[in-house]
C-alpha cells in the first residue's frame, strides 16, 4: 500500500482529530503577556514581548506520524510544549482527542514526551526510569517490570534496567527515553528534535527504527525538528513553520513539490529562485519561480532547449564534489546563479571538477518552474 | 624583499639568557613546578595549623599540678579524660550542644529550601541576582553586631517579650528562652550558608528533569519526592556541614544571649584559668563529631555540591 493511500484511510478512519490547535497564540514575556497590552499601548506593549507562536490553527490525525519542521525560533518547540502543556497559550485552545485540554496540567494528559536532551533521572537506573511513569499510576510491581521491560526489549535495550543513564551511550539513552515515554501507553507522542545530539550514521538508523515502532504501537507521532530531510523521510505530513506561523502543511511529496512560499522553497530542499527581471528573461513570466536543482541539466552552450524546455546561458562558476553527486553553481547571463546537482553514473571527479569555468547552457522543463508567494 | 614581508630575515629567535635557560629547564618537569609554586602555602598549612592541632592533641595529656595551678608538659596523664567522663555537667553540656547544632540544621534546612527554591527556579534574573546579594550582605556584617542586635531583641524587657506579653506568652517563653534565644540566633546567622548550597544545587537541576516528571504523570509533590530531593540531597548535606559545625563551634552567642553554656563556653573557660588540659581533651569531642560528620557527608556525595 502507497503512503498517501494509507493516510488517507487513517485520516477517514479519525474522525476526532488527535490533537487540534485553535487559533493558538503564545506570547512570551512583556506587557502583553500580562494582559496590559490592550488599547493605545498595544504597538509599544508587543515591541517588549515575544510572539513564540503566532496563531497557529492544525489538526492531526489519530495515528498520524506528524512533523513540525522550521528553523530555530520558528515557534515549532513552543507549539509541542503547548500540546503537551508545560506552556499555557496565551490565547486559543488546545484539543486532545476532542476533550479541551487548554488549561490541564501535563499530568493530566494522555501524551508523553520524549525531550531533547532526554531528561533521563540521573539518579534511578534505567528500569527505574522506564517504570516512573507506571510507579504513579500505582501499576503493580510484577506487571511494571513486565512492561518496563518489553519496552526496553522494543528500543533493543534488554538487559540494561540496572544500569545508571550515565554509563549509556547517547543513543542509547535516546531509546531508554523513547521507552520510557512508549510504556505509558500515551495516545500521542510528542518528540522533540530527539535524534538531534546524535551522529549522522546513528540518525539515520533511528529514523527508520522510529518509523518502525510507530507503526508498530500504531499511535499519534508528533516530530520536532530542523532537519527537513529528516522530516521528509519519516512523515505522513508535515506543517514547516517560520516566524512563529505555519508557512506550509501538507504531504512530504507535496511540501517538495509544490513549496507554497519562497521560504518553504528555501527551506526545505536546495532551492533557486529566479524573479524580477530574470523571471521576464529566461521565463517570459512575472513573478518569483522556484526550479529545484535535480531538475536542471548542463549542456553544450550551442544546446538548444527542447520545445517544452527553458534555456538558459551562464558559465559555471564552482564546482562542488560531493561523492554520488556534484554540485554545480552556475552564473547565468541573466544574472542569477542557480545550483545545480548532477548524479555523478559515468563523471569522475576529475572530470566535474574540471567543468569549472566553463560556458554551459541550462536546460529544464517548463513544468518545473513553481511559483512560489513572497513569504 | 619588500619591507612589508613578514618574513624573518636573520634568526629572531630571543637570546638564551639565565632566566630562559631555567624556564626551559623547568618546562617539563612538571612536579617540581609545582612544588616550587606549593611550598610556601604547604608548608605554613603544615607547620602552623596542623602542628598547632598535634600539640592540642598532646596536651590533652599533660598534667595539672593541683596545687600550683600549673600544666606540666610532658607529664603524662588521663586525668583531664577522667574528669571528662565522671563529670555529669560535660556530658550535659555536650548534649546540649549537638542538640542545638541538629535543631538548627532542621530549622535552616526548611528555612532555606523555599527560598533556594524560588531563587533557582521561579525568579527572573534580576531578582534572583537581588536575592543572592540580600542572602549574602549579612554575612559582611560583622558577627558581634548581629548577635547584639538579637540581645536587644531577645533580653528581659525586650522586643520580644513587648510582643509576646500582650497574648500571654511572656511567662512561657521565659521558660524556654535559655535554649530558645541560642537556637533563634544560631538559626538566623547560619542560615545562608544553607541557601547558597542549596541554590547552587537546585539550580544544577536541569528543567526538562521536571518537565519529564510532570509528563509521566508525576504531580508536584511526587516531583519533589522522587526527582528534587534526591538530586539536591549533596547540596542539602553539604549546607548542614555548615550549619552544624559553624553551631558545635559557637561560644560566643550562647554567652551573649543566654545562660546555658555550649562545649565552646566550657573550653574557653578553662583554657586559660580552669585546666588546659580539659579543654584540650574536651576539644576532640567537637573534632571527632565532625570527622565523622564529614565522613558520612563524603559518602553522601556533598562534597560534589559544595
Amino acid at each position: 500500500m502507497t503512503r498517501s493511500a494509507a493516510t488517507g484511510d487513517a485520516r477517514a478512519d479519525a474522525m476526532i482529530p488527535a490533537v487540534r490547535l485553535e487559533h493558538v497564540v503564545k506570547r512570551f514575556g512583556g506587557e502583553a503577556a500580562r494582559g496590559r497590552g490592550a488599547g493605545t499601548a498595544e504597538g509599544a506593549a508587543d515591541s517588549s514581548a515575544v510572539v513564540a507562536v503566532d496563531d497557529v490553527s492544525l489538526e492531526i490525525g489519530d495515528g498520524e506520524f506528524f512533523s513540525m519542521l522550521g528553523p530555530s525560533g520558528s515557534g515549532k518547540t513552543t507549539t509541542l510544549r503547548l500540546i503537551a502543556g508545560f506552556e499555557s497559550p496565551t490565547s486559543g485552545r488546545v484539543w486532545l482527542h476532542g476533550e479541551d485540554v487548554t488549561t490541564r496540567p501535563p499530568f493530566e494528559r494522555d501524551v508523553n514526551t520524549v525531550f531533547q536532551d532526554y531528561a533521563l533521572f540521573p539518579h534511578m537506573s534505567v528500569g527505574d526510569n522506564v517504570g516512573y511513569g507506571l510507579v504513579i499510576r500505582k501499576v503493580p510491581r510484577a506487571e511494571r517490570l513486565r512492561r518496563a521491560g518489553d519496552a526496553l526489549a522494543m528500543v533493543r535495550l534488554s538487559g540494561y534496567e540496572r544500569r545508571k543513564p550515565s554509563q549509556l551511550s547517547g543513543g542509547q539513552r535516546q531509546r531508554v527515553a523513547l521507552a520510557r515515554a512508549l510504556v505509558n501507553r500515551p495516545r500521542v507522542l510528542l518528540l522533540d528534535e530527539p535524534l538531534g545530539a546524535l551522529d549522522l550514521k546513528l540518525r539515520e538508523e533511528m529514523q527508520l527504527e522510529l518509523k518502525a515502532i510507530q507503526q508498530e504501537v500504531g499511535i499519534t507521532f508528533i516530530y520536532v525538528t530542523h532537519d527537513q530531510e529528516e522530516a521528509l523521510t519519516m512523515s505522513d505530513r508535515l506543517a514547516v513553520f517560520n516566524r512563529g506561523r505555519i508557512e506550509q502543511l501538507g504531504s512530504p511529496a507535496e511540501i517538495y513539490e509544490r513549496p507554497a512560499t519562497r521560504f518553504v522553497a528555501g527551506f526545505v530542499g536546495h532551492s533557486n529562485l529566479i524573479s524580477g527581471e530574470a523571471a521576464r528573461t529566461i521565463l517570459g513570466a512575472d513573478g518569483t519561480f522556484t526550479v529545484r536543482p535535480e531538475k536542471i541539466h548542463i549542456r553544450a552552450p550551442e544546446a538548444e532547449p527542447g520545445p517544452d524546455e527553458v534555456g538558459a546561458a551562464g558559465h559555471v562558476r564552482e564546482v562542488v564534489y560531493l561523492g554520488p553527486d556534484t554540485r554545480y553553481l552556475v552564473s547565468l547571463e541573466a544574472g542569477p546563479e542557480l545550483v545545480v546537482t548532477e548524479q555523478n553514473l559515468a563523471t569522475s571527479s576529475m572530470e566535474a571538477l574540471a567543468a569549472k569555468g566553463r560556458a554551459v547552457q541550462l536546460t529544464w522543463k517548463r513544468q518545473h518552474n513553481l511559483p512560489v508567494a513572497e513569504g | 624583499m619588500t619591507a612589508t614581508s613578514i618574513h624573518a630575515t636573520h634568526d629572531e629567535r630571543p637570546p638564551r639568557s639565565l632566566p630562559r635557560r631555567l624556564a626551559i629547564w623547568l618546562f617539563p618537569r612538571r612536579r617540581l613546578q609545582l612544588g616550587l609554586l606549593l611550598a610556601t602555602p604547604l608548608g605554613w598549612l603544615v607547620l602552623v595549623y596542623l602542628g598547632s592541632l598535634f600539640v592540642l592533641l598532646l596536651s590533652a595529656f599533660w598534667e595539672k599540678d593541683t596545687f600550683t595551678g600549673n600544666v606540666e608538659p610532658f607529664a603524662w596523664s588521663l586525668a583531664a579524660f577522667e574528669s571528662l567522663i565522671n563529670g555529669e555537667v560535660y556530658r550535659t553540656v555536650a548534649i546540649r550542644t549537638i542538640g542545638i547544632a541538629a535543631l538548627v540544621t532542621v530549622t535552616d534546612a526548611l528555612l532555606a529550601f523555599p527560598i533556594a527554591y524560588y531563587m533557582a527556579r521561579v525568579a527572573s534574573p534580576r531578582v534572583r541576582n537581588a536575592l543572592v546579594i540580600a542572602v549574602l550582605m549579612p554575612l559582611w556584617a560583622a558577627y558581634l553586631v548581629k548577635v547584639y542586635a538579637w540581645r536587644t531583641i531577645l533580653q528581659g524587657n525586650g522586643l520580644l517579650e513587648w510582643v509576646l506579653e500582650p497574648f500571654g506568652l511572656g511567662q512561657p517563653w521565659q521558660g524556654l528562652k535559655e535554649l530558645a534565644n541560642t537556637w533563634l540566633v544560631l538559626s538566623y546567622l547560619w542560615l545562608p550558608y544553607m541557601i547558597l548550597p542549596l541554590y547552587a544545587g537546585l539550580e544544577r537541576i536541569p528543567a526538562s528533569l521536571l518537565e519529564a516528571s510532570a509528563d509521566l504523570g508525576g504531580r508536584a509533590r511526587t516531583t519533589f519526592r522522587r526527582v528534587i530531593l534526591p538530586l539536591v540531597f549533596p547540596a542539602l548535606v553539604a549546607g548542614s556541614i555548615f550549619t552544624f559545625s559553624l553551631t558545635l563551634g559557637d561560644y560566643i552567642t550562647p554567652d551573649l544571649v543566654s545562660d546555658a553554656k555550649f562545649i565552646g563556653n566550657v573550653i574557653y573557660d578553662n583554657s586559660s584559668l580552669g585546666s588546659p588540659p580539659l579543654a584540650a581533651a574536651y576539644s576532640l569531642v567537637p573534632i571527632t563529631i565532625m570527622v565523622v560528620y564529614l565522613a558520612v557527608a563524603r559518602r553522601l556525595g556533598a562534597f560534589e555540591s559544595l
